[in-house]
């Protein structure tokens, strides 16, 4: 294996990582303040949809993920309202706006652009330019710093640089400020957060806000950047793999990196080698792209240790008498 | 001039008050909790509000904080009309509260949970710094000593509640209210907490104390108000009165504080245990070697601060769980894992079993009286007249006289476990396991959450018991109650018998020592 196929894989799974990471932080933020959010998957598939379909007719992409956004979080505010403000059960929300996505999505695009379900493909502006960093091309000759700076890291949309600088973000909004203290509270014992007068309704809508706007970003790349175009369910069950990697992190923001990295990267290796032969048998190109989706069966099955999840998660607040 | 002067002394009066309630009212649903409330308490004093369950004392201090807001009343703090819609607008005007089950985070750090919702600005440092300075600062002053950065899960009960209590002076309470706050220390994390109190008091703090134990009452508070089934009833110098007086305003009628019992004649002994071990599923061990025996006609009072063994002690005698070492019924080894072992086979034995937790383990809340009655003996041949029929009549029949036997109110068959108050749950679960006349009856916390009136008759069915000839083995975080029930008294410490005492030969404060691990 050469190292031009390695900075190729690496390269990749960046990109593919990128979808799942910003989804991973939105599940991540979601259920930190105590929201479960198993409808990443329909959020990104409707932001993806959305971020096609303005980008297109808008032929600038910064409108059409400025529209995903916004999509993604009219989701997000029927899922709060349903399980915050009437205290529903978060999990059937959920199941409910992946539904509503999936089928949402290909009736509009079909009755507006009569293409089966997808929309047009994306071209020039409507596509995401890939960024080139400075002096990228002044190293590119320069061994090690070259393959690294301008194969790797340069040449890549801007939402993914924007969702590796997240990760860090999060990690200090959490962590460092008041708001982070306070959302991880009300994820841990609402009560706590009750009795100090603080409302635990308005910081689990803005977890939850957040996590829409992530969830925006995430489809928004993944038809813009990732793809040039909407196809149906084109997200693929990324908003469960996504899931999985936040439950393999822990609830962790740079581990969730590390672990949307190796979804990624599995994703990659699986698209470059489509046909593999170990020692002298075949194996299928379907096996190899199965391999993320096992990966997460292995990790939801509970084989990485035990995750435990923040306490409060997945319990409307009540106040008790 | 003469008017002046009587004018002037109201006006001092009224700022004497930390805080005045006038004419509270308050239901929930048909359910009036509070009925026209008024009561001043005096700056700088410690205010205790004694009443039994359900009088009505937490709800009134839940108005006070803002938790619910009152149907009709006013509140004054400071001699100020004040509005308190929310804990936020309570804590603004000074009011801190110590709720019995703590608000706490528990894998926060102590700093972390003092400030939160009270931090500086956006960014916690600052916050932290400061918090981490004023803390050190009031455990030179109040015996308040935490390590800030401990997580509250590691920490004692008895620590966090300390942890409570700083998270209020954090946010400069001036009046301080406890709910129940010693229902889970031992006897010497309790008198450390009253030091604090006392020390609090000195520097011009108010604090109200909400207790149904008397003698906290007697010991450390300068006022105390009595309510009853919602309404205020009586307000004492605590110098001039005495429990007596108090239990009967409580109840309404003549109480007997101590229980009334004959010394006991024990007869063979029927239950024996050697050697119980026990590891849990983290690993730690729970029962570190427990040997104990009872003979019939007596009981063995297990004392100890909760969490230290009593309850696996009670699941392994009664069949939840395998244990090492060797439980023998009178004098036949029982087995202690494998087909035969099992809470059913130990029934069928003779042990019957009142669980520590009714509402996990002794009765299923969303059923009917009638269905909760017959749990655990559901098989026995006069509820089956053929295995293909269940007699549902004969259950509730049984259960009719049962509620008669042991006053459980309302004596309705029909009403769902969850609908009766917790000394009347605590009655029906007791009725089921000691009508059968068991030859060891294994009870944990007979009497929590249950009231004067209840306490006092399930006492008496213990004794009653213990004079028919039934080994009672009583585990119990309620040192009065192991005191006046006991024939022998057993001291549990991290997992192993400390010691054994007669009740007539000990007292509360050596069995603290012995509750604390000290010998």
């Amino acid at each position: 294996m050469d190292i031009a196929t390695i900075v190729q894989v690496i390269d990749s799974t960046l990109r593919l990582a990128t979808p799942l990471l910003f989804a991973c932080l939105a599940g991540l933020i979601s259920e930190r303040a105590g929201v479960f959010d198993i409808g990443l998957e329909g959020k990104m598939l409707i932001a993806a949809f959305t971020a096609a379909a303005i980008a297109y007719v808008s032929a600038n992409v910064w409108i059409g993920v400025g529209a995903a956004v916004l999509a993604s979080m009219v989701l997000s505010l029927v899922h709060g309202v349903a399980s915050i403000t009437f205290r529903g059960n978060q999990l059937i929300a959920g199941v409910a706006i992946n539904f509503l996505a999936a089928g949402i999505t290909v009736v509009i695009a079909q009755n507006w652009f009569q293409l089966g379900g997808r929309t047009p493909s994306l071209t020039g502006d409507a596509r995401m330019a890939r960024l080139q960093l400075p002096f990228a091309d002044a190293v590119r000759d320069v061994p090690v710093l070259g393959p690294v700076y301008s194969g790797i890291l340069s040449g890549h949309g801007l939402l993914v640089y924007v969702a590796f600088l997240c990760v860090p973000l999060t990690w200090y909004m959490l962590f460092r400020t008041r708001l982070g203290l306070r959302m991880r509270a009300v994820g841990e014992n609402p009560a706590a957060v009750d009795t100090a007068g603080i409302s635990v309704v308005g910081l689990r809508y803005i977890g939850v806000a957040i996590g829409g706007v992530l969830c925006g970003l995430a489809g928004a790349y993944l038809a813009t950047g990732l793809s040039a175009g909407f196809v149906q369910e084109m997200t693929a069950g990324r908003g469960f793999i996504a899931l999985a990697a936040m439950i393999f992190a822990k609830w962790r923001p740079w581990h969730a990196m590390g672990a949307v990295l190796l979804f990624g990267f599995l994703e990659a290796v699986a698209n470059r080698f489509q046909n593999i032969e170990i020692l002298g048998v075949g194996v299928p190109v379907q096996a190899m792209q199965a391999l993320p989706y096992v990966l997460t069966v292995v990790i939801l099955a509970g084989f990485v240790g035990k995750a435990i999840p923040p306490r409060a998660v997945g319990t409307p607040y009540v106040k008790e008498h | 001039m003469a008017l002046t002067d009587t004018a002037m002394r109201q006006e001092t009066a009224a700022s004497d008050l930390a805080i005045e309630l006038r004419g509270i009212s308050k239901a929930f649903g048909s359910v009036q909790a509070n009925k026209d409330i008024s009561i001043r308490v005096k700056r700088g004093t410690i205010h205790g509000i004694v009443g039994e369950n359900g009088a009505g004392k937490s709800t009134l201090m839940s108005i006070l904080f803002g938790f619910y807001s009152a149907d009709a009343g006013e509140i004054y703090v400071n001699g100020k009309l004040t509005e308190i819609p929310d804990s936020l607008s309570a804590i603004k005007s000074g009011i801190g509260m110590v709720f019995q089950h703590f608000k706490l985070v528990d894998n926060f750090t102590v700093l972390e949970n003092v400030i939160l919702g009270a931090e500086d600005s956006g960014l916690l440092r600052p916050s932290l710094a400061r918090a981490r300075g004023l803390l050190k600062d009031l455990a030179r002053e109040f015996e308040l000593n935490v390590n800030p950065d401990a997580k509250v899960e590691d920490l004692s009960v008895g620590h966090q509640q300390r942890v409570e209590i700083l998270k209020a002076l954090y946010r400069e309470a001036d009046i301080l209210i406890l709910d129940e706050p010693t229902g889970v220390l031992t006897p010497s994390e309790a008198d450390h907490l009253f030091r604090i109190l006392k020390g609090l008091k000195e520097q011009g703090k108010t604090i109200i104390l909400i207790t149904h134990k008397l003698r906290e009452i007697m010991d450390v508070t300068d006022e105390v108000s009595v309510m009853r089934r919602g309404e205020m009833v009586a307000t004492r110098v605590t110098a001039e009165t005495n429990p007596t007086e108090l239990a009967e305003l409580m109840v309404g009628r003549k109480v007997l504080l101590r229980v009334e019992k004959t010394p006991a004649k024990p007869g063979a002994e029927v239950l024996r245990a050697e050697g119980l071990r026990v590891v849990d599923s983290h690993g730690v061990e729970r029962l570190r070697g427990v040997s104990l025996d009872i003979r019939a006609g007596e009981i063995l009072g297990i004392a100890g601060v909760a969490g230290n063994g009593q309850s696996e002690l009670l699941e392994v005698l009664a069949g939840l769980r395998e244990a090492e070492g060797q439980v023998w019924l009178r004098g036949e080894a029982l087995p202690m894992s494998g087909a035969k072992f099992g809470p059913l086979s130990r029934r069928k034995q003779g042990i019957a079993h009142v669980p520590e937790d009714r509402h996990r383990r002794g009765l299923v809340l969303n059923f009917h009286a009638w269905e909760n009655t017959a749990f655990g003996y559901h098989h026995d041949a006069r509820f089956n007249p053929s295995p293909w029929r269940m007699d549902n009549d004969a259950i509730r029949e049984d259960t009719r006289g049962k509620m008669e036997r042991f006053d459980v109110r309302p004596p309705d068959c029909w009403l769902k476990a969850s609908g009766f108050s917790g000394g009347n749950q605590q009655k029906i679960v007791l009725a089921r396991e000691m009508e059968r006349n068991p030859e060891v009856l294994l009870v944990g916390q007979p009497t929590r959450g249950g009231d004067i009136g209840a306490i006092e008759f399930i006492h008496q069915q213990l004794i009653n018991l213990r004079d028919q000839g039934t080994a009672v083995l009583l585990v119990s975080v309620e040192l009065d109650e192991i005191l006046a029930l006991s024939d022998r008294i057993a001291v549990m410490f991290d997992g192993r018998i400390m010691g054994e005492r007669m009740p007539d030969e000990t007292n509360a404060q050596e069995l603290g020592l012995l509750m604390a691990g000290m010998e």
